[in-house]
């Protein structure tokens, strides 16, 4: 009984939720949670797909495909740990996706996958790292716009 | 008539979510029972390619080879203000040292702490020898253990976890399930419930330590056990500790006995 309980209520908080975020850390952009989307963008500028391709596979970006595999043929080595994002663009809506990349925690607090926007409940981040979020509003929205544009054919 | 038709209604989806719940707590006792299935250790052998199988199978070709002959020539080598050396006190490595290494860490009653190899090997030098200790990670500490290390090859991993040094284990094990770092991540979370998946290019192993020091084909270079921590610590960018710090010796003697009964490999080559 406590896990049906746990669904609708957790079902409720969904619908019900209007969060704004960045309390702890003032330098990131506010933004909000409606549902389990996050439906605006973060940027001025609108996300660039090409440019999204490229950061989901450049290392030094901490990349999707080290986790992920997608559709990028010419990578050989794609990761095991996430689901396959091939078609993520017919499954989920920008807004979802953009909640996803910001903050998976948010949904669900077990989850592997690091939060890209967020500075705030985290342990022992090295000095180097510490005001600084894994992606910036542009990157991110590169990254939610390419991954919008995979879908099933 | 309305009624009883909601009144059926009513049970129907009563019994439908009672089912519901028995099938989920079903579910959950099913996913408990594989997780307290005992723990089998897998030394990271298992995961690498056949070519560094063989390299690190070859005496001849194994690249840590040469520090453990480096180490070799330090056992015997007089130091320090008593004029003696390794060998003046316990005699050839082969008889006095074999299976030492497999019992570290391991908890020194007299010096009310826990000691890594490293860190017992300085001890010795500084109080047997009247030698200053080597720096941590410096080739002459690398040769030694590997040299050490060496003497224990094939022997199972056995460590201490019990009286004074069970409170450094439960802190390793703390430190092992703790998540941290801009990338939020534990180590169990990879290397327990991710093993044998591909994260890029590379398959994630147990973590397991019994080839330490091993020879890292990247790095072209030996490496301690507390190196490859504090590598771990900064890849998923966090603040690291220290070499010989108290939450690393937690750290190994919680990996350690993590392993118990994996053999030991020293030199171990690794991609």
């Amino acid at each position: 009984m406590p896990l049906l309980l746990q669904a609708v209520l957790s079902g409720l908080t969904l619908s019900l939720a209007l969060v704004s975020a960045a309390s702890a850390a003032d330098a990131l952009v506010d933004y909000q949670i409606i549902g389990d989307e996050i439906p605006k963008r973060l940027s001025q500028e609108p996300g660039n797909p090409a440019r999204g391709r490229e950061i989901v596979r450049d290392m030094a970006h901490v990349t999707c495909l080290i986790c992920h595999a997608m559709p990028i043929p010419e990578e050989p080595d794609h990761g095991q740990i996430g689901p396959n994002l091939t078609g993520i663009g017919s499954r989920m809506s920008e807004g979802q996706i953009r909640l996803r990349l910001v903050d998976p925690k948010w949904r669900n607090s077990d989850s592997i996958m690091p939060a890209y926007y967020k500075m705030s409940d985290l342990n022992r981040v090295q000095e180097l790292y510490k005001e600084r979020t894994i992606y910036s509003p542009q990157q991110l929205e590169d990254v939610v716009a390419y991954l919008t544009s995979l879908k099933d054919r | 008539m309305l009624l009883r038709k909601g009144m059926c209604t009513f049970t129907l989806m009563a019994c439908a979510s009672l089912l519901l719940v028995y099938v989920m707590s079903e579910k959950q006792t099913n996913a408990q029972e594989n997780k307290s299935a005992p723990f089998k250790p897998i030394s990271g052998y298992e995961y690498l390619a056949a070519g560094t199988k063989s390299l690190q199978d070859d005496d001849f070709q194994n690249p840590g080879m040469f520090m453990v002959d480096r180490g070799r020539a330090l056992w015997s080598k007089i130091d320090g203000r008593e004029g003696k050396s390794c060998a003046s006190c316990h005699g050839p490595a082969e008889n006095a040292m074999k299976g030492v290494a497999a019992r570290y860490p391991l908890y020194d009653e007299k010096k009310q702490q826990l000691l890594n190899l490293e860190l017992r090997i300085n001890a010795e030098r500084q109080d047997k020898m009247g030698a200053a200790g080597f720096e941590f990670e410096s080739p002459d500490l690398l040769a030694m253990t590997a040299f050490l290390s060496f003497q224990s090859r094939g022997e199972k991993m056995q460590v201490d976890i019990t009286g004074p040094a069970a409170i450094y284990y439960h802190e390793g094990r703390d430190f092992y399930n703790q998540r941290r770092g801009q990338l939020d991540l534990s180590c169990g979370q990879c290397h327990d419930d991710h093993v044998g998946a591909k994260l890029r290019g590379d398959l994630i192993s147990q973590g397991q330590i019994n080839g330490f020091p091993l020879y890292r084909l990247s790095w072209r270079t030996l490496l301690s056990r507390h190196r490859i921590f504090i590598w771990c610590n900064t890849s998923v960018r966090a603040e690291p500790y220290a070499y010989g710090s108290r939450e690393y010796l937690g750290l190994e003697l919680f990996l350690a006995a993590r392993g118990n009964g994996l053999q030991i490999e020293s030199p171990a080559v690794r991609r």
